[in-house]
């Protein structure tokens, strides 16, 4: 019983997390200026961390874990040189 | 899911709860990123699922590993410090190279919400910034202008 809760519960979670990463690949595509796209891909980023620990909670393994730590890690440098690169026009100077 | 049949009916129900609340967050901060009209309000919706969200998540994976191994697992602390630490940098970051790319071309608050350009350049006024004017002595535009120091970086 308790597991089935967990079960549908898990699924409408991935479903949900995946409904954010379409509205934020949405907002990357489509966003108004180079900023809106660049907070499109950080929001894609935090969602996808969000989506492998579902998977890693889902799964029972913690093989997700270490795929979301190397996620976050590569989304705060990718961030941070493109926002580098819309102040300055350049990245490494 | 073979696994969640050993849990205990308390950390499957919390588990359920905490996945639940925190795939909510963030499906209301992508929203939020979608439907707020300008830059400077969308950057507030997506620290939704950043923090609470995120946090959320992350209790309820630690609660779920800790119980199925009958250890302590907090190792998704890792992950909840590094969000923490770098989502500010990272947004501040951001909205300063908004700002500078906004008052670069002399758009408002208000001009860059409905994303159309002033008809009376270089006026500052009460709620208007002053653009950055490129005047002969000075250097050019591209260069921060917080940066203060006379060397040449590059």
């Amino acid at each position: 019983m308790t597991a089935n809760v967990l079960l549908g519960s898990l699924t409408i979670a991935q479903v949900l997390v995946a409904l954010a990463m379409a509205g934020a690949t949405f907002r990357m595509l489509r966003g108004p200026r180079a900023q809106d796209r660049v907070l499109g891909l950080d929001t894609l980023y935090v969602n996808a961390i969000l989506l492998l620990l579902i998977f890693g909670i889902r799964s029972g393994s913690t093989v997700y874990f270490e795929a979301a730590l190397v996620i976050a890690v590569l989304g705060f440098v990718a961030t941070a040189a493109l926002a580098k690169f819309l102040m300055r026009g350049e990245v490494i100077e | 899911m073979t696994f969640a049949a050993e849990l205990p009916a308390w950390a499957a129900l919390l588990t359920a709860a905490l996945v639940l609340l925190g795939a909510g967050l963030a499906f209301t901060g992508s929203l939020g990123l979608l439907r707020f009209s300008s830059f400077y309000e969308r950057v507030h919706a997506p620290t939704l699922a950043t923090t609470l969200g995120a946090g959320c998540v992350l209790i309820a994976s630690m609660i779920f590993f800790s119980v199925l191994q009958t250890r302590p697992v907090v190792h998704e602390i890792l992950i909840a410090i590094f969000l923490a630490l770098t989502t500010p940098v990272t947004l501040m970051l951001l909205v300063r190279a908004a700002l500078f790319r906004d008052r670069v071309e002399g758009r408002t608050y208000d001009e860059a919400k409905t994303r159309a350009l002033p008809t009376v350049k270089n006026a500052p006024g009460p709620g208007r910034l002053a653009p950055i004017q490129a005047e002969p002595n000075e250097l050019p535009p591209t260069r921060h202008p917080d940066n203060g120091d006379e060397h040449d970086y590059r």
